[in-house]
């Protein structure tokens, strides 16, 4: 039983991993041809820095990423507050609202924001909505839940006093907020934002139905590429994409794990305490 | 005679309509240590929060120094609370808990430094500077909880259950503590418990509540000797609670005999309340008392025996340090001092019976007391 079930967890890992194991393999590989490594290289990524096309495209997802995941994180964190401070029925109301475009299809989704701007775009009278602000929009739209799931936890768990202690010894609700509740969150709002910055980044579907020509992401374009014999420098780009998005998830992990050590300490004390 | 600080006129607090404070009237002097107490949910917390400001009376008004504080935010009065669970905050530690109210008065580090020193030493924490909140037991976080209240030099100090999470020795060791830094620095103490005892020991004046309302406000003595009705005299030690009728001033009778007693200005053959504490009872031999009856309980408590005693279907709780074996009869004295007659009130009939009552009385009224306490720490 137990060794089946182990076995069983090896296949799991490796249905997860080895596609991105052949492929940071391939983007060291001095041949072509996939199935055959022949000799260790740097040629894809010297290649890849010199590309002046796949480069400027990252620069774009990753500004669209850092902007997006920003401002998701700002009206996510508030937003939490809100639903946080709301009574139980209003409450549930607003987090269903919240959970559904988890679960909505992206396509949908897309094709949704899509119309959205060409209405808007047609009532202003803007003759190629489609751009840089649209993509902003659309991302900072489905990045918010994410951002809105990881600090809700956070301020349940917090002590609802907190901040009324702080106004007792002299903060403006303002400061109460900045000096004691926001370093009390801080970690739901980091792996919000490290979230958020994530789903931006190699966000495809949504994307694609809201770029406009003057400003696409990687994503976007890498599409296009398969359809064409794919470069050994794609792969570096992959490889490189990966480790970007593997320390975000670290990140987040140890973040979390810190947390919630804390947490199951003061639960502790609290036991002992009863 | 020290001054009038706070007062509360014609309080009331509604939520959702459900009214949870009735009409409080309350005044508090300069240096004061008054004490709220009344059993869980009778509004004391929400007592409390008006007076620091986190919540506004529906109706009525809160007064400082003679002037309307009601719309005056918590950061601008002069009070500190120490939260009924403490609310420290857990990403700083001791010292800079202590610090946060000065660096927000942006007073000198250096001034700072030796206010929270002298703080820590007056609630016996020296050395604990860089711990974490995290790494604290109850007792200690108290104490930095109210460390870091006085550093302000508050006018008035509100503490809400401060003891509740502590064991009974911590508890009196606390409790001479918070006494004693009360009267060295002079401070108003609000001091809000449901334990009799606490308040008995602690307070210059007690404040009774019950549903919302004040039941009696006093002195722990008169609270104690002269309770003003059924609930106070209950909540307030053991008391054996009769229907009896004045005949005429300082003379009552029940179960169906005259006693002289000190109480007058009722009406003649006016209904009352006569309370009798069980540990004024004189036990004598069955022939020569006022009453006599057969013991049916004897619980041992340490100091004293509690005995219920049946007069004629009427039980009654005596304290005494004599034994008295299930069975025997005796005799008791009640002189004049021992009998209190009280009013009429809503509370009439609901307490001071002891028909019912049985060792195991006590611990089913813990573990109830226990279960709610449970419930409303899950709820945070
Ligand atoms: N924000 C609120 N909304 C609705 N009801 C409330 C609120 N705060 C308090 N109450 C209600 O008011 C009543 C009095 O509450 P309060 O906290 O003042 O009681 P308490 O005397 O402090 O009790 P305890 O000894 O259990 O702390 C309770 O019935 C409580 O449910
Ligand atoms: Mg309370």
């Amino acid at each position: 039983m137990k060794k089946t079930s182990s076995v069983f967890t090896v296949v799991i890992f490796a249905f997860l991993y080895v596609p991105m194991i052949v492929l940071a393999v391939a983007s060291f590989n001095t041949g072509t041809d996939i199935s055959v490594f022949k000799s260790f290289t740097l040629n894809n990524y010297r290649e890849l820095l010199r590309d002046n096309v796949l480069l400027p495209l990252l620069l774009n997802s990753v500004i669209v990423a850092v902007i997006s995941s920003l401002f998701a994180t700002v009206l996510g964190t508030a937003a939490a507050l809100g639903i946080h401070s709301m009574g139980g029925r209003m409450r549930r109301m607003t987090m269903a609202l919240t959970n559904i475009p988890l679960t909505n299809p992206e396509i949908v989704t897309g094709i949704s924001l899509a119309l959205v701007f060409v209405f808007v775009g047609q009532v202003m009278k803007i003759k190629s909505v489609m751009g840089f602000v649209t993509l902003l929009i659309a991302h900072i739209t489905f990045n918010l839940p994410y951002v809105i799931l990881s600090v809700l936890p956070k301020l349940r768990q917090m002590d609802d006093h907190l901040s009324e202690a702080a106004m007792d010894l002299g903060c403006t609700p303002s400061q109460a907020f900045f000096k004691v509740v926001l370093p009390e969150i801080m970690p739901g709002v980091i792996s919000g934002a490290l979230m958020a910055f994530t789903m931006s980044l190699d966000d495809f579907v949504i994307s694609y139905f809201v770029y406009g020509p003057g400003f696409v992401t990687l994503p976007v374009e890498i599409y296009n590429y398969t359809k064409k014999p794919l470069q050994p420098k794609i792969y570096a780009l992959f490889t490189f994409m990966f480790i970007i998005i593997l320390l975000a998830m670290i990140i987040m992990n140890i973040l979390q794990a810190r947390d919630s050590r804390r947490g199951s300490r003061s639960l502790r004390r609290r036991s002992t305490n009863a | 005679m020290s001054k009038e600080l706070i007062r509360l006129a014609d309080c009331c607090m509604a939520f959702d309509g459900e009214v949870v404070l009735n009409n409080i009237n309350l005044y508090i002097n300069d240096s004061e240590f008054l004490t709220l107490l009344g059993p869980s949910g009778c509004g004391k917390t929400t007592t409390l929060r008006i007076i620091g400001g986190f919540q506004k009376p529906t109706s009525g008004d809160v007064l400082f120094d003679g002037v309307r504080i009601n719309d005056v935010p918590p950061h601008k009065r002069q009070v500190n609370t120490v939260f009924q669970r403490y609310a420290l905050f857990p990403h700083l530690d001791v010292y800079d808990n202590i610090a946060f109210g000065l660096r927000l008065k942006k007073l000198p580090e250096s001034e700072t430094a030796s206010r929270v020193r002298d703080m820590l030493a007056l609630v016996g924490m020296k050395g604990f500077e860089e711990r974490k909140i995290d790494s604290l037991s109850g007792g200690q976080m108290q104490r930095i909880a109210i460390a870091r209240a006085l550093v302000n030099r508050p006018k008035v100090l509100l503490l809400d259950e401060p003891l509740g999470a502590l064991d009974l020795r911590l508890r009196k060791d606390m409790q001479n503590e918070l006494k004693r830094i009360q009267q060295q620095m002079g401070i108003t103490f609000i001091y809000v418990t449901h334990d009799q005892e606490e308040a008995l020991t602690m307070s210059d004046t007690i404040v009774v509540m019950d549903h919302g309302r004040i039941q009696q406000i006093g002195k722990p003595e008169d609270i104690y000797n002269e309770p003003k009705n059924a609930f106070v005299a209950d909540f307030i030690g053991e008391s054996n609670i009769l229907d009896g009728v004045m005949r005429a001033d300082r003379l009552v009778e029940f179960l169906g005999r005259r006693f002289p007693c000190v109480d007058f200005g009722f009406d003649k053959d006016e209904p009352v309340d006569v309370v009798i504490r069980p540990e004024d009872i004189d036990i004598v031999a069955a022939d020569s008392g006022h009453l006599c009856g057969s013991v049916t309980s004897v619980t041992f408590k340490g100091v004293h025996y509690d005995i219920i005693v049946d007069f004629h279907g009427f039980k009654w709780l005596i304290q005494t340090t004599d034994y008295h074996p299930v069975g025997a009869n005796i005799g008791i004295r009640l002189e004049p001092e021992d009998i209190h007659i009280m009013k009429k009130s809503e509370y009439s009939g609901m307490f001071g019976d002891y028909s019912s009552y049985s060792a195991e009385y006590d611990e089913i009224g813990d573990a109830e007391a226990d279960a709610a306490g449970e419930e409303s720490e899950n709820e945070e």
